[in-house]
């Protein structure tokens, strides 16, 4: 899962606007918690992917998001002791004590896991659509090994997924029993480890440590992308902020769950999924 | 000029007792090429380390005596700074390439010197040019093969026109025809732009002829230090496991070694121990000799029959999503006890054949069938090695049919790269104990052993002792591997892939004579005559030849 250049609009749009537009989506599944604008939200990311020319991708992103999503729900909905609503009695439990299911405490799990499955959307979304290459280059000048580091563990993740894949079919190669999860599970990080070890020793030689700024390039002009990102991201940061501290789309679950979706909290949801799909109608210029 | 002048270094690796390198001393001069020899363990790669700042900057360790390269100290001056005037290239292309695309990748290097938009941008395009990799400028560095990438790499390292480029093994992961590019490339680019060259390498037949000097490293130190001729000769007697196989061919006949194909045919004509006419084998040279006339009928896949059969591909394909079809209708029979060498370049099906074989792929058309289990070492050994002590890898007949039971005790991770090796060879075989009806299908005697690419990085003596091995196991053994050496070594058949099928099926005395690429560098100096693949077998051919005259 590494970015490639495709023929769609947010690849088209310089790293800054297409780094913009993810973060303005970030902030508002960070302020929203209606779970009608988190759906919403969600929907959007997935949408975007396949307008990108990602959503295979982002499918096997999903893979991992779900379960995240499900544990999340599960845990709150087990540890909570808040909410009135008691759906479920399970009585001592062993570590847990007297535990009592409720509502207010598993829709809360579920909007939690709901967001956090929407993060990890994005996170897929983000790698698969920003050239990281173009994002050294934008943030080298304020923090460059930052950036740098950022990029490169970019970078390592299909190169660890690789290592992982190879580790897994060198067990299935194995006579006799497989070895347990925690000696897979050192393995892997040992490997890891080694493998950070040479692209260390590689930076080390390209003169990393000692890197020095750039001169300053001349100003690049936006294209239709980048202005119809940048707005968008401006747009969605603002509804999603706004509408927050306006209390227009609450959501409390405890003591008691209230959620409304009626029609102001759609509104919002709708707006913001228009305001972040908007830029994607444009397709001219997207092959670069 | 000298350029890099090493005074009296020794050096040891942290925790560790003995040294890497004990009293080395060393000068070279601008616009040398320099091979650096040795077992594995000897200290070449430490030694280049040395020269690019790592040692000590990057690994710790007590260091004593001092490295001058381009009038840097590298005791006051680290990887950084030495970075100018210093390349330097690994072996593993993947763990060296840091950017997204080629174009961002050949630019990191000076962009991080803080060279302006432009320079980078002619030092990008020079480079890119001088490599050949200007097509791929655009591209995505996760899309480009193991060849490409060490391209890249190598263009990275030379976009910022070092003085001296330092290169460990760049070869070990490339096929026969990508490394003996990247060899002449690197002799070009020594030629017209005076680089400065010091090379790593196990496989000496390769490189030995571009070298404008050798180094042979013994223990950490230096054991030999002149030409290229000069250094055979020593090896023959200080370590005959660095003398290439042209060499032992024309020592066997009782002539000078000398390095590379050229200069061992010119020193066998000298001795009139080979025609004027033989250059560049042909298609059926492996039947010169002798009155019998080739056929190219015999270099085709022989026809499908249904005779006991270890291994059967009947027309498989591997058609992948979105992707090229990786193996396309392969039909092969292997019987139970014969020793298949499979060769071909990057990306030809070598390895999703084997994956076929022991069931981690599924074909997409066709049938795998198997005449029990198949087991499979795969490229990296270390893959296999996951718990704290080697008694806990694997069962104890099976430490002790490998001969590794006096290790039990140690970690896997701390064994020397043949012992690693033998040990994932234990792994997947296990001790071939359990037999019938009620014994554990996960333990049973395999039927096949499949290796894919075991001698990679590793020196001499560790394959010799790997053939060694491979010809004690009864059991039908497929090698896919780069190594024509290896394949004459080995095996009675070779299977020659491309683009996922078969283009060349028979002997190895058939297969391995009638090319440039895949064939033994004994092969290539004779011409193919009589199928000779190995030293020993030309020297006797030649011998032949001699009385008959």
């Amino acid at each position: 899962m590494s970015y490639r250049r495709r023929p769609s609009s947010l690849h088209a749009a310089a790293a800054g606007a297409a780094l913009g537009w993810c973060a303005a989506l970030a902030l508002a599944l960070i302020v929203q918690s209606n779970p009608v604008v988190l759906g919403a939200l969600t929907v959007t990311i997935l949408a975007a992917g396949v307008l990108a020319g990602v959503g295979h991708e982002l499918l096997r992103a999903l893979r991992l998001a779900v379960p995240l999503a499900v544990t999340i729900c599960v845990i709150n909905a087990l540890v909570s002791r808040d909410g009135l609503t008691v759906i479920w009695r399970f009585g001592d439990l062993p570590i847990l004590g007297q535990t009592n299911v409720t509502l207010e405490a598993t829709v809360y799990g579920a909007v939690f896991g709901l967001r956090a499955a929407a993060l990890v959307l994005l996170g897929a979304l983000y790698s698969l659509a920003v050239d990281p290459d173009q994002v050294l280059m934008l943030f080298r000048r304020w923090s460059f090994r930052s950036a740098l580091s950022a990029t490169i563990a970019t970078r390592m993740v299909p190169v660890l997924l690789r290592d992982s894949k190879r580790l897994a079919d060198a067990q299935r190669c194995r006579a006799g029993a497989a070895p347990g999860r925690f000696a897979l599970m050192r393995a892997t990080t040992a490997g890891v480890l080694d493998r950070a070890l040479d692209v260390a020793a590689a930076l080390e030689v390209r003169g990393y440590a000692n890197a020095v700024h750039a001169p300053r390039r001349g100003r690049r002009v936006a294209s239709r992308h980048d202005i119809g990102f940048s707005l968008a991201a401006a747009a969605v940061a603002v509804v999603a902020v706004a509408t927050r501290v306006a209390g227009w789309c609450p959501f409390t679950a405890y003591p008691l769950l209230r959620a409304p979706a009626g029609a102001r909290e759609l509104a919002v949801a709708l707006a913001l999924m228009l305001l972040a799909l908007v830029p994607f109608a444009d397709r001219r210029g997207v092959r670069g | 000029m000298t350029l890099v002048s090493i005074s009296e270094l020794s050096y040891r690796y942290p925790g560790v007792i003995a040294p890497a390198l004990d009293v080395v001393s060393l000068e070279v001069s601008a616009g040398e090429f320099v091979l650096v020899a040795g077992a594995s363990g000897s200290g070449k790669s430490t030694l280049l380390r040395a020269l690019s700042g790592l040692v000590p900057h990057f690994y710790g360790g007590a260091i004593s005596g001092s490295v001058c390269v381009a009038g840097n100290d590298t005791r006051d001056h680290g990887p950084g700074d030495l970075a100018r005037d210093v390349g330097t290239l690994f072996q593993d292309p993947e763990t060296q390439i840091v950017m997204g695309t080629v174009r961002a990748e050949l630019a990191f290097g000076v962009q991080n010197r803080g060279w302006g938009a432009a320079a980078v941008a002619r030092a990008v395009e020079e480079a890119a040019l001088a490599l050949a990799v200007d097509g791929l400028l655009d591209r995505p560095t996760a899309e480009l093969s193991g060849g490409e990438l060490q391209r890249v790499a190598l263009g990275a390292t030379l976009a910022g026109r070092p003085a001296v480029v330092c290169l460990d093994e760049p070869t070990s992961q490339l096929d026969p025809v990508a490394g003996d590019e990247l060899i002449g490339l690197l002799r070009r680019l020594n030629e017209d732009q005076d680089l400065t060259v010091i090379l790593a390498e196990h496989r000496l037949e390769r490189c030995l002829a571009a070298a404008d000097r050798v180094i042979g490293m013994l223990d950490g130190r230096i054991g030999f230090d002149g030409p290229p001729a000069a250094f055979l000769v020593w090896a023959l007697e200080a370590a005959p496991y660095l003398v290439t196989p042209g060499a032992r061919l024309l020592s066997r006949v009782g002539l000078d070694p000398q390095p590379g194909v050229k200069a061992a045919r010119a020193a066998l004509r000298a001795a009139r121990l080979l025609p004027e006419a033989v250059g560049v084998p042909g298609p059926d040279s492996a039947l010169s000799v002798g009155g019998e006339t080739g056929s190219r009928n015999r270099f085709l896949p022989p026809r499908r029959t249904r005779s006991p059969a270890a291994l059967r591909f009947d027309r498989v394909w591997h058609e992948l999503r979105d992707g090229p079809a990786a193996l396309r209708g392969l039909s092969l029979t292997v019987a139970p006890g014969e020793r298949v060498a499979l060769m071909g370049r990057n990306g030809a099906g070598k390895s999703t054949l084997l994956r076929h074989a022991a069931g981690l792929m599924k074909p997409t058309r066709g049938q795998v069938e198997v005449a029990g289990r198949v087991a499979l070492l795969l490229q990296n050994p270390t893959d296999y090695l996951v718990h704290d002590t080697v008694a806990q890898e694997t069962s104890a007949g099976a430490l002790a049919r490998f001969g590794l039971s006096e290790l039990a005790g140690r970690h896997p991770r701390d064994l020397s790269g043949g012992e690693k090796q033998r040990l994932a060879l234990a792994i997947v075989l296990g001790d071939g104990a359990s037999a019938g009806p009620d014994a554990d299908p996960g333990l049973e005697e395999p039927a096949v052993l499949c290796l894919d690419e075991p001698t990679r990085g590793m020196d001499r003596a560790a394959k010799d002792e790997l053939v060694a091995l491979l010809r004690t196991i009864g059991l039908a053994v497929i090698v896919a591997t780069h190594d024509p050496e290896l394949a004459a070594a080995f095996a009675d058949r070779v299977v020659l892939l491309a683009d996922g099928a078969v283009i060349a099926d028979g002997a190895a005395s058939e297969v391995l004579c009638g090319g440039v690429y895949f064939a033994t560098e004994t092969a290539r100096i004779l011409g193919g005559a009589g199928g000779a693949l190995l030293p020993e077998d030309g020297a006797a051919l030649l011998e032949r030849e001699r009385v008959s005259a």
